[in-house]
């Protein structure tokens, strides 16, 4: 039987002042955590509204992050697959080299403005971690990364990085030991500092404001895209695809378009070693709406509600939910939702690399490969737009060792 | 609707002391050891009883209960065997009021109607959802309060003057006050902030407010218990435990003894505490 979604007027209104995108998002937090995250949402509010708060934040991504960043017709990759024209939207250019930085940016200036004195983040495959430790180095404030033991391991030139930056990094040894544990810890940390602490989280999940407020800071991508797109085509593009952990770059490139309707949407989540060997992190696919972390949202989970480990090559990607935004547009079917496996994120992070002389990261990767199915489908004049989320040089240590095992 | 919670704490008030609560982990290390704990509570000196709901990601935790957690998990524990064990208890003792506590996904994913009805025919008087803030009252709170079980809300030192009453709304069976801003069994709390919380609680509501998370000690119960209404003990219970349990994780002979000495002990600092205030 076909369920008939309502489709509303605009894809672009939530979330609702309670925080839900339709039945998704909310605020399933501890009441130790509720007052906090309720000054967040007044605190973000009235900075929303300060012209003098944009300001200053467009003035530091112009000169701090480097925005914007290019709109790059990647011709050889075009010529490869035969059909659509594709373009790479540049997050990786941005510094710190992933599109993790638009958001933390906004928060640390918020954070500040709120008169907070230590930020605490998760972190997955150390790119938001980086972007904080950056950020914190650059405003003077104390920074506390919590990261899985797994992950600390599989990017230590991240956690060199951080290190190098000023950050505490703290290796979470509980549950799984990747990104779900390290926000899991992240949680327990600010419970316990509620006075002086910042929370700030690197992807459009969580209670509310979060999702909303993450989502808003990382619309710059998608609003660059509008207008250079425009200026290159003199049209929109005719398709987007991002690969999706929590999934902040795609929303952030997404969202302008969403009212777009004839603008197809893809999201790519990490199938790992394939959505039937129960090793994935496609909560999409293979998950059902529960709640965890504050929202509730699609997740990876067996039949008594027990949180799944995910799983793939992606440390990035490596979570068992979704921004809760993400699962509303996937059941109004705004977005189709399509998952890679590690096989095919290696594979195309090699193309890519040899093709176009660009070595993205494994998160991006995942959406290069669904690129190469989609791209040789659409006519000549079809515009895809692959958010080229990182750039991979975190990534060569596991690429390797991949490679090695493989052979 | 009274239930067995507020009849215990009526009758306490009566006594002139405060209650021991205990919190123990449903399945924790296996499902016989920890139905054997529960049947022992009562007899040791537990006045209320609080029994875990395990879940893989509890984030209001410290490391002892996380641990609790991941051994019952491991144990094979689930949603259908803890309210199994709250039925074979009820065989038993049909006055000590028992109180489910843990994280609303599970809850979620058993179905809300279904869970109410299987507690409450089960013999469960109350619940304890710790990420379920006033803000999502209509997910499970008042759903819970019409199948006639109590819904016990955490009160914090964030939960100010202006929020208590939010949280106190809808709040029933008694005020569960968290000593800490912090995970449970943290820091200890200080006494004499505690008693002053609770005296601010006490100007919002008439229902009984105990008082949690760090408290390790019979002393420490004791001077808990002389400025409040309840004392909760966790993550002490659930270290006793561990530490008998042998290198493969599992129960010894010692198990359920280290837990019901340690009540003992504890129910015994709590009867020690004069009321400070008279009511």
């Amino acid at each position: 039987m076909r369920v008939t979604v309502q489709q509303p007027n605009s894809f672009r209104t939530g979330p609702d002042e309670r925080g839900h995108f339709g039945i998704y998002g909310g605020r399933f937090v501890a009441e130790t955590l509720m007052p906090l995250i309720l000054a967040l949402e007044k605190a973000y509010g009235e900075a929303k509204a300060d012209p003098q708060f944009q300001k200053e934040m467009d003035a530091y991504l112009a000169t701090y992050v480097g925005r914007p960043s290019p709109l790059y017709f990647a011709e050889r990759l075009t010529a490869h697959c035969g059909g659509a024209k594709i373009y790479f939207k540049r997050e990786e250019l941005n510094h710190t080299g992933a599109h993790k930085v638009n958001n933390v940016l906004g928060q640390i200036m918020l954070a500040k403005r709120m008169g907070k004195t230590r930020i605490i983040a998760e972190t997955g495959a150390g790119m938001h971690g980086v972007a904080t430790a950056t950020l914190c180095a650059k405003f003077g404030l104390p920074c506390i990364v919590y990261m899985g033991a797994i992950d600390v391991e599989r990017q230590k030139p991240n956690v060199l990085r951080m290190k190098i930056l000023g950050a505490e990094v703290r290796a979470v040894e509980s549950g799984s030991r990747t990104l779900k544990d390290a926000m899991n810890e992240a949680l327990r940390d600010w419970v316990t500092n509620v006075a002086d602490t910042f929370y700030c989280i690197g992807t459009v999940a969580g209670p509310h404001p979060y999702p909303a407020m993450v989502r808003d800071f990382q619309c710059v991508i998608g609003r660059e895209t509008r207008d250079q797109m425009q200026a290159t085509e003199g049209r929109l593009p005719d398709s987007l695809i991002a690969c999706i952990g929590g999934g902040s770059n795609a929303m952030g490139l997404f969202h302008p378009f969403l009212d777009e309707r004839a603008i197809e949407i893809y999201g790519v989540e990490a199938a790992g070693h394939g959505l039937k060997s129960g090793k994935h992190a496609a909560s999409v696919a293979g998950g059902k709406p529960g709640v965890l972390h504050g929202n509730r949202t699609y997740l990876l989970m067996n039949g008594d509600g027990q949180i799944d480990e995910a799983h793939s090559i992606s440390a990035g990607l490596d979570y068992p939910g979704i921004g809760p935004e993400h699962a509303w547009l996937k059941d109004m079917g705004r977005v189709t939702f399509l998952s890679a496996t590690d096989d095919e994120a290696v594979a195309a992070f090699q193309l890519c690399s040899k093709l176009e002389g660009i070595i993205p990261a494994l998160e991006p990767a995942h959406a290069l490969a669904k690129v190469l199915e989609l791209a040789p489908q659409k006519p000549r004049g079809h515009l895809m737009v692959v958010n080229l989320s990182g750039r991979g040089d975190k990534d060569l240590d596991s690429v390797a060792r991949y490679l090695e095992r493989r052979s | 609707m009274t239930t067995r919670i507020d009849k215990r704490f009526a009758d306490l008030k009566h006594e002139g002391r405060a209650a021991l609560v205990t919190f123990t982990m449903a399945g924790d290390p296996d499902y016989d050891t920890s139905l054997a704990i529960a049947k022992a509570l009562p007899k040791a000196g537990a006045d209320v009883i609080e029994l875990g709901m395990p879940f893989t990601d509890p984030m209001a935790d410290g490391p002892a209960i996380q641990a609790a957690g991941v051994r019952a998990l491991k144990g094979g524990q689930d949603m259908k065997k803890t309210l199994s064990l709250v039925r074979e208890f009820r065989k038993g003792d049909d006055a000590t009021p028992i109180v489910l506590m843990g994280y609303y996904n599970p809850v979620y994913i058993y179905g809300v109607e279904k869970f109410l009805t299987s507690a409450k025919t089960a013999g469960v008087d109350g619940l304890i959802v710790v990420d379920l803030p006033p803000e999502e009252d209509e997910e499970l709170c008042v759903p819970a309060l019409r199948a006639g079980l109590n819904f016990i809300r955490l009160a914090t030192p964030t939960t100010d003057d202006e929020r208590l009453p939010a949280v106190l709304n809808n709040t029933s069976g008694f005020v569960y006050y968290v000593s800490i801003t912090g995970i449970t069994g943290a820091a200890a709390p200080d006494t004499g902030k505690v008693v002053g919380a609770v005296e601010r609680i006490k100007r919002h509501t008439q229902l009984p407010v105990a008082v949690g998370f760090g408290v390790k000690s019979a002393s420490h119960a004791q001077a808990i218990a002389e400025g409040s209404d309840g004392v909760v003990v966790g993550s002490a219970l659930v270290d006793a435990l561990r530490t008998t349990l042998d290198s493969n994780g599992k129960a010894t002979g010692t198990t359920v003894k280290a837990v019901t000495d340690l009540v003992a002990s504890l129910a015994a600092g709590v009867r020690a505490a004069r009321k400070m205030t008279a009511e």
